[in-house]
């Protein structure tokens, strides 16, 4: 009795988690997401984007708790307008690509708040530091296709973006708006 | 020899040094390698002089319209006066077309003109890396003709000022200045 009892529980624990971790991998369309950063330099704001970068979504409408997300940024494909400036970017006092390639986002929790809406909270990881991080984020289904879009404010500093000189906020402003559109099918 | 009139001469001269100060300044900021703080603050400085140029530059031909030059010296040859028509024209169409395919040449390029770090301009064209590259060429090769026509201006200027004597140039300067 007490064996048929523990059998029971043990295949409804693996019953619930392997329907929790059914929130399927979705497959990120690449030519409809985008990252960007949105910095201020003089007071001009610049948006500006990677180029390359990988995002993985699981996600499942019925269960959005059980979801993660997993995004890995080529930082050194920065592009802010200009080749010359773009090698600029990728050099030591600022992503320092050679040694930091990868900027990458990992979701620790995900919870509903309301219709279309979700608070993502994770660890950012840029140039050898990690940060807890959350931002709200929104979801749109279309036509068997979800559209996750959202914006991370950060500080460029806490991150050691922009040694030296740059530390200097009045030139290029501390505050850094990371904003992604992730399109992603079942 | 009647001059022009106040409004005219005050549009000419800070017209001119805004031209040789934001030409200069665009000269300087290029010519820095990579990303520097002198490079962004000139580039801005550069783009705010510009678009100040391009207002004055407005202002200056909504007074042309409604006010007749000064004649020219009564013994200067047609073709003379053919020719500073022409180059005056040319100036005016640069003094528009040099601004604006730099203001241009930075939205193309992502970057929008906050007018001295307080008024934020109208992004009119969306970042476009083909669209840019050829916009930098044209506002280089605009800025070159607008040297090499304001080169001529001045030549001829004082062409008039020290070989013929007319009062040709005069009519441009300040009354303290003018005998």
């Amino acid at each position: 009795m007490k064996t048929i009892q523990t059998l029971l529980l043990a295949a409804l624990v693996t019953g619930s988690a392997a329907t929790l971790a059914s929130a399927a991998p979705l497959k990120t369309d690449v030519a409809k997401s985008s990252v960007s950063a949105t910095f201020k330099q003089m007071n001009v704001p610049v948006e500006a984007p990677f180029k390359t970068f990988a995002a993985q979504i699981d996600y499942d409408a019925a269960k959005p708790a059980a979801s993660r997300a997993n995004v890995e940024i080529t930082t050194a494909s920065f592009d802010i307008g200009d080749d010359m400036y773009n090698k600029e970017v990728a050099k030591k006092e600022w992503f320092n690509s050679a040694q930091f390639p990868k900027a990458t986002f990992v979701s620790s929790a995900i919870a509903p708040a309301g219709a279309g809406k979700l608070n993502v909270t994770g660890k950012l990881t840029m140039k050898g530091k990690t940060a807890n991080v959350s931002f709200p984020l929104t979801v749109k289904a279309e036509g068997g296709k979800y559209l996750f879009e959202g914006q991370l404010p950060i500080k460029r500093l806490a991150f050691n973006i922009g040694e030296g000189e740059w530390k200097d906020t009045s030139m290029v402003a501390d505050e850094v708006v990371i904003k992604f559109r992730v399109s992603a099918a079942q | 020899m009647r001059r022009y009139t106040i409004p005219a001469i005050v549009l000419h001269w800070l017209i001119a040094i805004g031209i040789i100060g934001t030409f200069t300044l665009g000269l300087v900021m290029t010519d820095i390698q990579g990303i520097s703080m002198a490079k962004i603050r000139y580039t801005n400085w550069h783009k705010w002089a510009g678009v100040t140029v391009l207002a004055l530059a407005a202002l200056r031909l909504l007074w042309r319209l409604f006010n007749h030059p000064p004649e020219y010296a009564d013994d200067m040859p047609a073709w003379q006066r053919g020719a500073a028509h022409g180059l005056h024209i040319a100036l005016y169409l640069l003094m528009f077309a040099v601004p604006l395919s730099g203001y241009f040449f930075s939205l193309a390029a992502g970057y929008p003109v906050v007018w001295f770090g307080e008024v934020p301009l109208p992004v009119l064209i969306d970042r476009d890396p083909a669209l840019r590259d050829l916009l930098r060429e044209t506002h280089y090769w605009l800025n070159m003709l607008l040297a090499a026509l304001v080169s001529l201006h001045v030549l001829a200027a004082f062409k008039h000022l020290i070989i013929d004597r007319d009062g040709v140039m005069q009519r441009m300067l300040p009354s303290f200045a003018r005998k």
